[in-house]
């Protein structure tokens, strides 16, 4: 059995457990323990994957394994990682771990919630594992339908128009996938699904230009492209705590590593078209995302729109195809999954205590909940980019990649893309002074208490996270530049 | 004599079929006491046999090619027998009914004969026979439609299906006069070398693409559906929306693709508007809907907007799953009537959607089988109508038909949008005041049966290969 199907066998599993579970105990023990053995694997195969590179493995794909599914369509359940999915699947693993403790009191129907939480997960896992188109679009939607219940049932506020209107936007994105993987299937003669065999095969330009922005705009819905981003800030702003780690966290990268494997690997002369077009829309998104954060009010929707922009950089990056650029995409995915699922963590932890989510009407937490707080100043100094903390390393290793492409277009938009870093140090210190400091003036907020065991384990565990990239980013840039080689000097070909 | 027999005998499935129909019409017979189990129970261990004896594994021509036999055809009528079982087992709660009782045989009955109907029309090899398949399928469905006698609705839905059948079979059958008078000859097999591409003969063929658009409710000729579907007994609106569809849409696969392959251009054009008009038009106004058995009516015309996409691909993989899309569209549209019809019975006659408020709280199980049933019509992975969409899709595409399957996929859109709105009223909407469960609903043992089965069928038949793979290998062993 390859080590990958654990990562979708081991989630069934946990639903079998969680559907045989009885008590409340017995389901947080069946999370805790699917989650913890999902970590452990993650980490156990990030160690043997740095091991055989570092032993000489050469191929573009490791840990490969195909089984041939449906035979008249060439689907098979071929799986294979490389850096970028070892790192993906790393941060999924950290995220719903976390995301179990981040949910550990929730209630009602706390079984359910975790049925569809893990149904989620295995998604996010079989999509990254998978190097099949179908298998791939397949474990995509599994990932997506779940957010409906997760959302309406378990959210907050306008949480059905929440839940529908993201459910909707991004399965109209998986409407433009599908119609785009059938042309990427029948204009490389219907040989093959697996992306690796096609990334061999030729595509006929014509094909490649139509159904170029039809991948790229189907995974780019899910990574929050403008002016496809709108179901972000609504769902996040809606969904329960660990929801919004996950989604915003895991999910919203599945948009910028489909991108990356699928559209832009496969399709280099429509990515040669459409270029431009795509990396001014994702400039819009970094700027005008950061933007957006600065006018809100509601803790979730600031964070939700700096993710609009962080988000937006990932696409930038992978648009500006240079090898240092696409390293750092890769390294903001991971950088911004940490701390945005540590910021959705804190949010939903102030937000069970306080009860209010209003910037206006939070002040002076620092001395009720020291631990939470301290956790909140980390994760914004994260987010804006300071040096010691994993948001530096990628948005520096962006930035300095962008600039290398000489063309005078793409320099421009790296400058502009650039401002968000000042805009982002204005909406997160002013968020972290206003909440955070002064004095608190509602006498109920005081009689609050910090962080409970639970909590702290999902917090710690980010923070070091976030730490460990920021401190030793090393291990992790050197796998995926690696990785990234063959996909970019495909491109170059074409670029 | 005995090559006779033999012939005879490769009509197994029509003759099994026919045995089961006398033998549950003579068991209604010399039955003591209405209202019982055991008909029931007969009639559908009789049907399950049924299922398997339809399956021939070659190709068989009878009466001088009257009648044509295939793999593809056979497996086909295994689907819909099966279809027709998880009628059968789901219609308990409403033949036990005290004003329905008396007529339980007669339902069974009834429905076998329009089955051993469709048998025929799919096994054609003459328009002849075709049309009396046809026919057969039709007159007695009207029966069905009028069942509860008492509800003014349902009497009401049959008159409307009798007027509108007799009205498509009036097209269909000028559709067949104008073929005979320009090419002298019914046969399938002949029609195909003698067919020209003349005016005459594309007004034929339009006029039995808009009598096959009757039966399959294709829009513009989808305007009976929503009426009839909401008088019906729920029962018989799930037999209609799914056996009587599949059966024409296959027909018109068969007949569209192997008989008219000179005006391959204009059939294709046709079908391919009446589809994206079809699925959108269903889609639209379905979203309209608060009735589930109107809304149930308006999704399945548009789900036969997609089965057309299959007859479109004109080629094996399209016949094949064309064939896979039907069998998922039974199992999960058979179990959502019968989720629809247990919440009927249990809960005063309510088929409105806000009936379904809160069902979580209560009913888990049968939420639970709806939720999936929904999703697997939407087309979400891992159940299996996201396969058969996908292998549909992937047919049409495969065609060239870009454009048309981008539209049908932007339309799943829409369609998701109101089985979600099902499964937001069962989950998240609270019941209304007064609302008739309080308590779980104890449905009987037939509809358990019925709901487990097709829960199977939509969580496994997707996820296991062969079953396609088995279809797309039939469908390509098709003769013509």
């Amino acid at each position: 059995m390859n080590i990958l199907s654990l990562f979708v066998l081991v989630p069934l599993l946990m639903m079998l457990g969680l559907w045989a579970a009885r008590t409340l105990s017995q389901v947080r023990g069946v999370m805790v323990a699917g989650s913890s053995v999902l970590l452990l694997l993650a980490i156990w195969l990030v160690v043997d994957y740095l091991g055989l590179r570092a032993g000489g493995a050469t191929e573009e794909m490791l840990f490969t394994d195909s089984v041939m599914w449906y035979a008249p369509l060439h689907i098979c359940y071929a799986v294979g990682v490389d850096g970028i999915s070892v790192v993906m699947l790393l941060l999924s693993a950290i995220i719903v771990f976390t995301g179990t403790f981040a949910s550990w009191k929730l209630k009602p129907l706390t079984k359910e919630y975790f049925l569809w939480f893990t149904l989620l997960s295995t998604g996010v896992f079989g999509f990254f594992i998978s190097v099949d188109l179908f298998t791939m679009f397949m474990f995509y939607e599994v990932a997506l339908i779940p957010m409906y219940l997760l959302i309406g049932v378990w959210g907050s506020g306008r949480k059905e128009y929440a839940a529908m209107k993201l459910t909707l936007m991004l399965m109209g994105g998986s409407a433009f996938l599908l119609i785009g993987i059938l042309g990427i299937y029948y204009g490389a003669g219907a040989q093959t699904m697996n992306v690796l065999e096609i990334a061999r095969l030729h595509i006929p330009e014509e094909m490649q230009r139509i159904f170029f922005p039809a991948v790229f705009v189907g995974f780019g819905v899910l990574g929050a492209l403008f002016p496809f981003h709108t179901w972000s800030p609504d769902g996040h702003a809606s969904a329960p705590t660990a929801v919004s780690m996950l989604h915003a966290g895991v999910l919203m990268k599945l948009g910028g590593y489909g991108c990356f494997r699928v559209a832009m690997y496969l399709m280099p002369e429509g990515l040669a078209m459409w270029g431009d077009v795509f990396l001014v829309l994702t400039t819009i998104s970094v700027v005008y995302g950061a933007f957006s954060a600065v006018v809100q009010t509601d803790l979730k929707y600031i964070n939700a729109y700096s993710s609009v922009s962080h988000c937006g950089l990932v696409l930038f990056a992978l648009l500006m195809m240079t090898r240092t650029s696409c390293t750092g995409a890769v390294l903001q995915m991971l950088s911004h999954g940490l701390m945005t699922a540590l910021f959705f963590a804190l949010i939903g932890m102030i937000y069970g205590r306080t009860h209010t989510r209003d910037v206006r009407q939070l002040s002076g937490l620092m001395k009720i909940m020291p631990f939470l707080a301290v956790g909140y100043v980390l994760a914004g100094l994260a987010n804006l980019g300071l040096p010691g903390l994993s948001g530096f390393v990628a948005e520096m290793t962006v930035f300095v990649g962008s600039f290398e492409h000489t063309d005078l277009f793409h320099r421009a938009c790296t400058i502009i893309a650039t401002t968000s870093i000042v805009i982002t140090a204005v909406y997160i210190l002013r968020v972290v002074g206003k909440i955070l400091y002064g004095t608190c003036h509602n006498p109920e907020h005081l009689k609050l208490t910090d962080a409970t065991w639970d909590e702290r384990v999902a917090v710690i565990c980010l923070v070091v996270c976030v730490a460990g990239l920021g401190l030793a980013p090393w291990w992790v840039s050197d796998a995926v530049s690696a990785s990234v080689e063959p996909i970019v000097s495909q491109l170059s070909v074409f670029n | 004599m005995n090559n006779y027999m033999s012939a005879v005998l490769s009509l197994h499935a029509e003759l099994s079929l026919i045995v089961v129909l006398v033998v549950v019409f003579l068991a209604d017979l010399f039955r003591s006491r209405p209202g019982g189990r055991g008909l029931r129970v007969l009639v559908c261990a009789l049907m399950l046999v049924q299922v398997l004896l339809n399956l021939s594994p070659d190709t068989r021509e009878l009466f001088g090619g009257m009648y044509v036999n295939t793999p593809f055809t056979s497996v086909v009528k295994s689907i819909l027998s099966a279809g027709t079982l998880l009628v059968f087992l789901q219609s308990g709660e409403w033949t036990r009914r005290p004003d329905t009782a008396i007529r339980e045989g007669e339902f069974y009955v009834i429905t076998l004969s329009t089955l051993l109907g469709m048998f025929f029309m799919l096994s054609a090899g003459h328009f002849l026979i075709f049309y009396v398949g046809l026919e057969m399928a039709s007159i007695p469905m009207a029966c069905l439609v009028a069942m509860d006698k008492k509800r003014r609705q349902s009497a009401e839905a049959g008159a409307k299906f009798i007027l509108s059948s007799m009205f498509s079979s009036a097209l269909l059958l000028y559709g067949l006069s104008l073929l005979y008078g320009t090419t002298g000859t019914l046969y399938f097999a002949d029609l195909p070398d003698v067919l020209q591409s003349g005016g005459l003969e594309r007004l034929a063929l339009v006029l039995f693409i808009a009598g096959m658009g009757f039966k399959m409710s294709l829009v513009p000729f989808h305007l009976w559906t929503a009426d009839v579907y909401q008088g019906a007994p729920t029962g018989v609106t799930a037999y209609l929306s799914v056996i009587s569809k599949g059966a024409a849409a296959v027909a018109l696969a068969v007949v569209v693709r192997f008989v008219f392959p000179a005006l391959t251009d204009d059939w294709s054009v046709v079908l391919a508007l009446l589809s994206v008009v079809t699925i959108t038009l269903g889609n639209l106004m379905a979203v309209l809907q608060h009735d589930m058995k109107r809304f149930m009516a308006f999704s399945s015309i548009s789900q036969a907007g997609y089965i057309v996409l299959g007859v479109l691909a004109g080629s094996p993989a399209g016949m094949a799953s064309l064939a896979f899309y039907v069998a998922i569209y039974v199992v999960a549209n058979v179990a959502v009537f019968a989720v629809i019809s247990t919440v009927e019975q249990h809960g005063g006659g309510r088929t409105d959607r806000e009936a379904f408020n809160g069902l979580y709280a209560t009913n888990p199980r049968l939420t639970l089988v709806m939720t999936l049933a929904l999703f697997s019509l939407g087309g979400i992975p891992p159940f299996a109508g996201f396969f058969s969409k996908f292998f549909i899709f992937a047919a049409a595409f495969e065609a060239g038909w870009h454009l048309v399957v981008f539209l049908a996929l932007l339309n799943t859109i829409i369609s998701l949008y109101y089985y979600l709105l099902v499964v937001k009223a069962m989950y998240i909407s609270t019941p209304a005041e007064g609302s008739a469960f309080g308590s779980p609903i104890h449905s009987s043992r037939g509809v358990r049966l019925c709901l487990a089965l097709c829960t199977l069928g939509v969580c496994v038949l997707g996820v296991l290969s062969c079953f396609y793979e088995n279809l797309f290998q039939w469908a390509d062993m098709l003769p013509w």
